[in-house]
């Protein structure tokens, strides 16, 4: 029962951090039906932000302290916001109305464009760096479980985001502009919705998500290289196709299902191995039953 | 009469293989290496071109076909290679390999191509995925550290030979009544069904012709890197193949050898200038999807429709 537990704990953690980037990947597809292989980067990216940074901060707010880490979720965030911005003005608009292979192999490219130049020893290197603790790590013993104070951080700063994601798509002019190009690009044009300033910021919040994803992923790790994003954001990807791309909800159930049968059965021991199989496996046996997805619509095609 | 001239270009090509067969002991090594990776790498695009190209279906797992063919046709040749005649063995194992892989690809197929689009791409890159770490976790081949030791069977001869073949077998394929099925499946598929073509039965048989030819290029990289390593069957070779048709033009044969070819050599003339290698395919995969979106050898838009 608490080896159960235990696991459910872990799992959530991971989950949350699965969760964030997929909805990046769900956003930018609701919007423009591709998917942007390059948003496991920009995740990357975020946690090579906040490792440049994070001594500046500390210099100006002290030693792990709360308010110097949220300056860094904010700062990290807010150049992953800007970069997410530029690869869309740059690589993905002057495509807009090309078939969406086109945009896709375009995605592939950015993506390993920004892992090879990361790679490069004059910019980033491909060794793995340590990342620095940014608050003190704290093991909250109950009963027989260990909840470690990073899975608390991960799952708090998720549920806000969360939150504040909700409000912004469900309650906000922008968000209603954005669920009007996501549900008919055509007509929102035609109805007066700046379309091209609606989509960029999809991409600067979707990168922003990835951002805080990332520095989440990297205290978990805790060491950080340019590889680093690729196997939880493909994990992610595969989340946000299991909730049904384009659906946000979808998206957080998906990074959940798949956090937590990932930490499942890499508690068996005969499956550890196939870790990085289980979360294929998982999809294809869904969208073999299900191909729009747990929570998609699937679309009637007209003729 | 397209038959006959493809015919002629076959023949022609298996008698330039056999002919350049027997030359090999003079050429120098390295060059002879890099031109047996270019057949190697014609026999990859053009089976994938059939499957991306000429029937329109995005996979992104043709690496993983290459590495069942490889991991197959190597084991063979490890465990039973000794005590049969080597000639004819080797192009046998490599016709196992690319049988086991073509029945793994209808394994794949039947299910994943009722998907379409970002879908299918995804799922095929899944299975790609999957092979690669069931590969990894597999003792009888090596498990992560690999199979080495394997025999070095490939000849110049036997490369081109079977790249001849690809070709010839898929031009003829496409060029058949039957194949007009794969480009209706591309160019509207609810067109072709009302037509009474079956698209999904058509899907598989390309998807699982491709997958055989991959299997047959596994074993000829198998046996002249006489190394192999799950690690380098990831989804990142299967967009080394994509690439390949893309550049070369969706369901262009000519353009996809073409490129196949200059996308070989490209890494090989860049050697002084490693570190910056893969910076310069990426953004030439940006710049060519930008500027010429249908291939860096296409000049017209229109479909060459054989007379």
């Amino acid at each position: 029962m608490d080896w159960y537990l235990q696991q459910i704990i872990n799992g959530l953690g991971l989950g949350a951090i699965y969760a964030l980037i997929a909805l990046g990947y769900t956003m930018v597809y609701g919007v423009l039906r591709f998917i942007n292989f390059a948003h496991s980067d920009v995740l990357m990216l975020g946690a090579f932000t906040a490792f440049y940074i994070a001594p500046k901060i500390e210099k100006l707010m002290g030693h792990q302290s709360v308010l110097g880490c949220i300056l860094l979720f904010i700062v990290a965030a807010a150049v992953c916001a800007c970069i997410g911005m530029l690869i869309e003005r740059l690589a993905y608009r002057p495509l807009r109305n090309r078939p969406k292979l086109t945009v896709l192999i375009t995605a592939i490219g950015v993506s390993l464009l920004i892992e090879y130049t990361a790679q490069n020893e004059k910019v980033l290197g491909s060794a793995p760096q340590p990342f620095p603790q940014l608050l003190q790590e704290h093991s909250i013993h109950l009963g027989n479980l260990i909840i470690s104070s990073n899975d608390v951080l991960t799952l708090g700063v998720t549920i806000v985001l969360l939150a504040a994601m909700w409000f912004v798509v469900q309650k906000t002019r922008i968000g209603t502009a954005m669920r009007a190009v996501s549900y008919n690009q055509q007509a929102a044009l035609l109805m007066g919705v700046p379309v091209n300033r609606i989509i960029s910021f999809t991409f600067g919040l979707g990168s922003a998500l990835a951002a805080i994803a990332g520095i989440l992923y990297a205290i978990k790790a805790p060491s950080i290289e340019p590889l680093m994003g690729v196997q939880p954001g493909l994990r992610a990807f595969v989340a946000a196709v299991l909730g049904g791309i384009g659906n946000l909800p979808g998206a957080v159930l998906g990074g959940v299902l798949l956090g937590l049968l990932e930490t499942f059965a890499g508690g068996i021991p005969g499956l550890s191995n196939y870790r990085d199989a289980i979360a294929f496996g998982i999809l294809i046996l869904i969208l073999l039953v299900k191909p729009a997805g747990l929570l998609g619509r699937s679309a009637v095609e007209k003729v | 009469m397209p038959f006959l001239g493809a015919k002629r270009w076959l023949l022609l090509g298996i008698a330039l293989a056999i002919l350049a067969s027997y030359f090999t002991p003079s050429f120098n090594r390295y060059y002879l290496g890099v031109v047996i990776d270019i057949g190697i790498a014609i026999i990859l695009a053009t089976s994938l071109n059939l499957i991306n190209g000429h029937t329109g279906q995005f996979s992104l797992g043709h690496a993983g076909f290459m590495a069942v063919g490889g991991f197959f046709s190597a084991w063979l040749s490890l465990h039973v290679g000794e005590t049969v005649n080597a000639f004819w063995f080797f192009p046998l194992a490599l016709l196992a390999g690319g049988l086991v892989a073509a029945v793994v690809g209808l394994v794949v197929g039947v299910p994943s191509l009722r998907l379409r689009g970002d879908y299918l791409a995804i799922v095929t890159l899944g299975f790609g995925e999957i092979i690669r770490v069931v590969a990894q976790n597999t003792q009888a081949i090596g498990a992560a550290s690999g199979l080495a030791g394997i025999p070095k069977l490939t000849t110049l001869g036997w490369t081109f030979g079977f790249a001849a073949i690809t070709i010839y077998a898929i031009t003829a394929l496409v060029n058949s009544t039957y194949g007009r099925g794969f480009i209706a499946v591309h160019d509207d598929e609810i067109a072709a069904e009302s037509n009474g073509i079956d698209t999904t039965r058509t899907k598989v048989t390309a998807f699982v012709t491709g997958a055989f030819f991959a299997g047959i290029a596994g074993g000829l990289y198998a046996h002249h890197k006489q190394f192999l390593s799950p690690t380098g069957f990831d989804w990142v070779k299967s967009i080394d193949i994509v690439v390949m048709v893309i550049l070369g033009g969706m369901g262009r044969t000519g353009g996809v050898i073409a490129a196949a070819v200059l996308l070989t050599l490209m890494p090989e003339f860049l050697r002084d200038f490693s570190e910056y290698r893969m910076i310069v395919y990426s953004l030439l995969i940006i710049l060519l999807m930008l500027l010429r979106p249908a291939g860096l050898f296409s000049f017209s838009r229109k479909r060459r429709i054989p007379s």
